[in-house]
């Protein structure tokens, strides 16, 4: 029976057939804190005020796990969520969520095309920048210069990892932003990062939390540092810190919007989908939390103080670098021990 | 009669046995067991595993292996037991998950004609030995394919013990140093801890309260909390640095934080009270009279310590090294806060492999080590000194 009304469900979804008649409202998951508080203001009410769908928002901290878990259970009670890029291309894989269908959200081309997936719809765009206070530091440092201590002294901070460790260390060595995934897939590649790494190892303080790199800058541990682009331009609004930011090969990755399989609020979540698609909606998150659009002209018209710090601006975009995260699953685990037993050196 | 209060007894017994059981023998051999168990694979695998028994890991496989995969394959990815088999098989191998999976849904299409040429038409990769290999290396149970790996070892496709690429190892280094940081610590606390203990026996009895409670105090504070108090006191703009540079120590602040010496001095400060109490326990029973004794036989002060004092506090120094030694080489927050890259031990690299690449094999196999080099230690005690010394103290 439960089987049975799945299935329906599912058929109903795929025949744009009204869901009046779904029995529970529509569930949307997000990340939690200030970021779902401004969701909430930007997208959650306006949808419900102008659709009269009501939405029951949940939180959860990610992982694969948790999905598979409530797809296998039979009644989902999840419609959407927003997932990381690694959850999209395993859920991906795994049937966890609705294949999209482009057509009823304004086609593939209303997006940028980082922000289309089979199974995502592109939430929000996020950076990892090299960061410095330009109250010590007046120059705009590049990553060649983030290795070059010769030239600009003092400690350099890093995530305690080998994700984006790696790519950063191949875009300071002079590998086009293109070509990065490509070098580190070949063994000379990865030679060629740990290298490079080594030049500075004596010189970088590795941090793990996301909130460390701003409060290492602004005490002066580190001189320059890797670090979230939302925590810094968080630091320079909230704390009137003087951080900058290096948009130039900085990596980027996208959160998405899934449908989970089986949702009887399929229809629902395909309308919210079409409300959050409108670019001055995407836009007008920016003054509240500094994530990027994933519409195309969601940074159009913008002042240019916003246009600084959003990473979907095409000035910042076109010169960063998509965290590959296919290239990661397959390869976290060998480079991972690589990467700690250098560190154990 | 004694029966009955035997029974009684042991009914008393029954809630501390039954909790005992449930939230620490059970737990940790489960833990345990993870380290010797693979079951991923053979739950997604089994008709490939039972082909590729006979297998001389020399040569390609036999058709009848691609025909089992290619079953097993397509009844996994519908079971959805892919997933977890292919997570494993990729930590063995980079690249095998993607591999798993896209010959998966390749075969899930349909196949024609022979398994062997759909398979290797979907991925060349499966025209390579040590592919094969990872299936049978993550393939049974019992198995020593993680404890091997803890060991910076692993078994070829044909069964022969190799180690790792140089650039791969880890854990016996890891491992020293683990017991290196651990003897820094205790040789430390030893030092520190001996005169102080000494001083509380010999201190004019008001004084005593005041001095158990400052060693004490550390003691009741939480452990991250004393760990965070030395992050903001050795940080570079922290009180220690500004202090050296107002009195002209130091020109530039120092490098402290995430240093081996931040980490040395965080644990001492931490393990302390463990050394000190035992010796405090063991001094306080000695009697002055001995002592007195042997003035009035003319021993001089330094034959009285070394004759009289030293060797009745040993067992105290038994068991405080004790310990320290076992709760440092434990030591997990501490130096992943306040340390740098090279100064994590092998708790660290649990949490590593348990967390963040989820291979809990590995992280089994790292803690059976961790746990197995603790009862050596102990067994050493043991032998040397009687663990009877201990419960003296």
């Amino acid at each position: 029976m439960k089987r049975r009304s799945l299935a329906l469900a599912a058929a109903a979804c795929a025949a744009f057939i009204s869901s009046a008649g779904a029995a529970r409202d529509l569930t949307i998951v997000s990340w939690g804190g200030a970021y779902q508080d401004a969701q909430r203001q930007v997208y959650f009410q306006p949808f419900t005020q102008a659709t009269g769908i009501r939405i029951v928002e949940d939180t959860w901290d990610g992982g694969i796990g948790v999905l598979r878990t409530r797809a296998q259970a039979g009644n989902q009670t999840w419609d959407l969520v927003q997932v990381e890029s690694e959850e999209l291309l395993l859920g991906c894989d795994e049937g966890l969520f609705e294949k999209i269908d482009w057509a009823r959200i304004g086609g593939r081309e209303h997006y940028i095309p980082q922000a289309v997936h089979e199974c995502g719809v592109g939430a929000i765009l996020y950076n990892v920048v090299l960061a410095w206070d330009r109250n010590r530091l007046p120059a705009t440092p590049t990553w060649a210069d983030f290795f070059d201590v010769q030239r600009i002294p003092g400690k350099r901070g890093l995530r305690r990892g080998v994700k984006l460790t790696l790519e950063i260390a191949l875009l300071a060595d002079g590998v086009p932003r293109d070509q990065v995934y490509a070098t580190l897939r070949t063994e000379a590649g990865v030679e060629r990062a740990f290298r490079k790494l080594d030049t500075i190892k004596p010189h970088i303080v590795w941090w793990q939390a996301g909130a460390q790199p701003p409060q290492m800058l602004g005490a002066g541990e580190v001189v320059m540092t890797t670090a979230y682009n939302g925590r810094i331009t968080n630091a320079n609004r909230a704390e009137g810190r003087n951080f900058g930011i290096q948009w130039r090969d900085s990596l980027f990755t996208i959160d998405s919007w899934v449908i989970m399989k089986g949702s009887p609020n399929c229809d629902a979540a395909y309308r919210f989908l079409d409300f959050v698609k409108d670019p001055r909606r995407q836009a007008s998150l920016l003054p509240l939390i500094p994530y990027g659009g994933t519409a195309r002209g969601a940074n159009e018209g913008l002042p240019p103080d916003l246009l600084a710090v959003s990473p979907s601006n095409p000035e910042n975009l076109n010169v960063s670098l998509m965290i590959d995260d296919a290239f990661w699953m397959d390869h976290l685990d060998r480079l991972s021990q690589r990467f700690n037993a250098w560190l154990a050196r | 009669m004694r029966a009955r209060a035997r029974l009684g007894a042991a009914l008393l017994l029954a809630p501390l046995v039954l909790f005992v059981a449930v939230a620490f023998v059970a737990p940790i051999t489960t833990m345990l067991w993870r380290g010797v168990s693979d079951t991923e694979v053979p739950r997604a695998f089994p008709r490939t595993l039972a082909a590729l028994a006979a297998w001389d890991g020399r040569t390609l496989p036999g058709d009848d292996a691609f025909a089992a995969l290619a079953e097993d394959l397509i009844a996994a990815r519908a079971a959805g037991t892919l997933n977890a088999a292919a997570g494993r098989l990729n930590s063995d191998t980079p690249g095998l998950r993607t591999v798993v999976f896209a010959t998966a849904r390749r075969l899930a299409r349909g196949v024609e004609g022979p398994a062997r040429e759909a398979i290797l038409a979907a991925d060349p990769a499966w025209g390579e030995i040590e592919t094969w290999g990872a299936f049978r290396r993550a393939g049974s149970t019992p198995t020593d394919t993680h404890l091997l790996a803890a060991l910076d070892l692993r078994r070829t496709a044909d069964g022969t013990i190799t180690e790792v690429g140089e650039e791969q190892r880890l854990f016996r280094t890891v491992a020293l140093r683990t017991v290196w940081i651990g003897l820094l610590v205790t040789v430390l606390c030893l030092v520190l801890g001996y005169p102080l203990a000494a001083a509380l026996v010999f201190a004019p009895p008001r004084l005593v309260g005041l001095l158990l409670f400052a060693v004490l105090l550390p003691f009741w504070t939480s452990l991250i909390v004393r760990t965070a108090a030395w992050m903001v006191l050795l940080a570079r703009e922290g009180i220690i640095n500004q202090g050296f540079v107002a009195l002209g120590v130091v020109v530039e602040p120092v490098q402290m934080l995430f240093t081996r010496t931040a980490v040395l001095i965080a644990m001492v400060h931490i393990l302390l009270p463990f050394m000190v109490l035992p010796l405090y326990a063991v001094m306080r029973q000695i009697p002055r009279a001995q002592l007195r004794a042997a003035a009035s036989l003319g021993a001089g002060p330094l034959a009285q310590v070394a004759r009289v004092w030293l060797p009745q506090t040993l067992p105290g120094v038994g068991a405080g090294a004790l310990m320290v030694f076992i709760q440092a080489i434990g030591f997990y927050v501490t130096p992943a806060l306040i340390g740098g890259g090279a100064d994590q031990m092998l708790p660290y690299f649990i949490g590593f492999y348990a967390t963040q690449t989820v291979n809990w094999g590995l992280a089994a196999a790292l803690s059976l080590l961790l746990l197995a080099g603790t009862l050596l230690i102990l067994a050493l005690f043991g032998r040397f000194l009687g663990l009877t010394q201990i419960r003296a103290a």
